[in-house]
């Protein structure tokens, strides 16, 4: 399956809902892209929702933290919101659960942006 | 018995898929759960990705070897490039502090996060690295560099 990405309006943060794989080439381009897009258009606050997302390699981690890093350094946050179990696992192996403001409420997590 | 199967790879993206689903395939044959089919599946991937960019660098010239082995009780995955090598000594460690929130370099971490073994050899030129998981054998992973 390929990534598909859309967003909308929640009160000032910005759903991202994704869909497939992350992986390297074109579903880390999409996130890639889709950041980029965001951030361009002045939207800083960002909630991606990963509840359909059903793969992520080490590329699409690794797009995952420069997306939270790109967020934060124009003065935006990034939250992950519904994690499956293998995200999940994966981002607890490579330390990065911690990194992340991760939630699975989603009326919860738009409220929590500053 | 053994049953063996080989591959012989163009150095292109559609290879990965090709070798990560061959691979989930033969795990499920061989008899291991859906967990470990995942694990073993994006082991693979990350492997051939290794041997596919940073081993061949998209090289059309150059090939990548994927040979699957069931033994009686494991399945043994052979990957080999004909890249300029690794160096899987000194890969910097993923956990770091200084290298946690690096945007690349994780994906030999998690291959022996889901093997049971995990060996590289330099081909010279190239690299292999064979992917071992034992059934009905939780992750010890252990390592043996040659």
């Amino acid at each position: 399956m390929t990534m598909k990405a859309s967003s909308r309006q929640v009160n000032g943060v910005t759903v991202v809902d994704m869909m497939g794989r992350i992986t390297l080439g074109e579903g880390s381009v999409v996130l890639r892209d889709t950041i980029r897009d965001l951030l361009g258009r002045g939207e800083k606050k960002i909630l991606l929702n990963l509840g359909n997302v059903t793969y992520i390699d080490s590329s699409g981690i690794g797009e995952l933290v420069s997306a939270f890093t790109s967020v934060r350094n124009q003065g935006g946050e990034l939250k992950l919101l519904n994690l499956t179990k293998k995200v999940h696992d994966l981002l607890q192996i490579t330390k990065l659960y911690t990194v992340f403001d991760i939630r699975d409420d989603e009326t919860a997590a738009v409220g929590a942006f500053k | 018995m053994t049953k063996r199967v080989s591959y012989t790879l163009a150095s292109t993206l559609e290879s990965v898929n090709r070798a990560e689903s061959i691979a989930a395939e033969t795990a499920a044959r061989a008899g291991f759960n859906e967990d470990e089919q995942s694990n073993i599946a994006m082991a693979v991937r990350e492997a051939t990705v290794n041997a596919v960019l940073h081993g061949n660098a998209y090289d059309p010239d150059k090939k990548v070897f994927v040979v699957y082995e069931n033994t009686s009780d494991a399945l043994v995955i052979t990957i080999t490039d004909q890249g300029k090598g690794l160096d899987a000594v000194n890969l910097p460690d993923p956990l770091a502090p200084e290298n946690l929130m690096k945007g690349s370099g994780r994906g030999i971490f998690l291959i022996r996060a889901f093997m049971d073994e995990v060996k590289f050899r330099n081909t010279q030129p190239g690299t292999e690295i064979t992917l071992i998981k034992h059934l009905g054998r939780n992750a010890a992973n252990e390592e043996e560099l040659q």
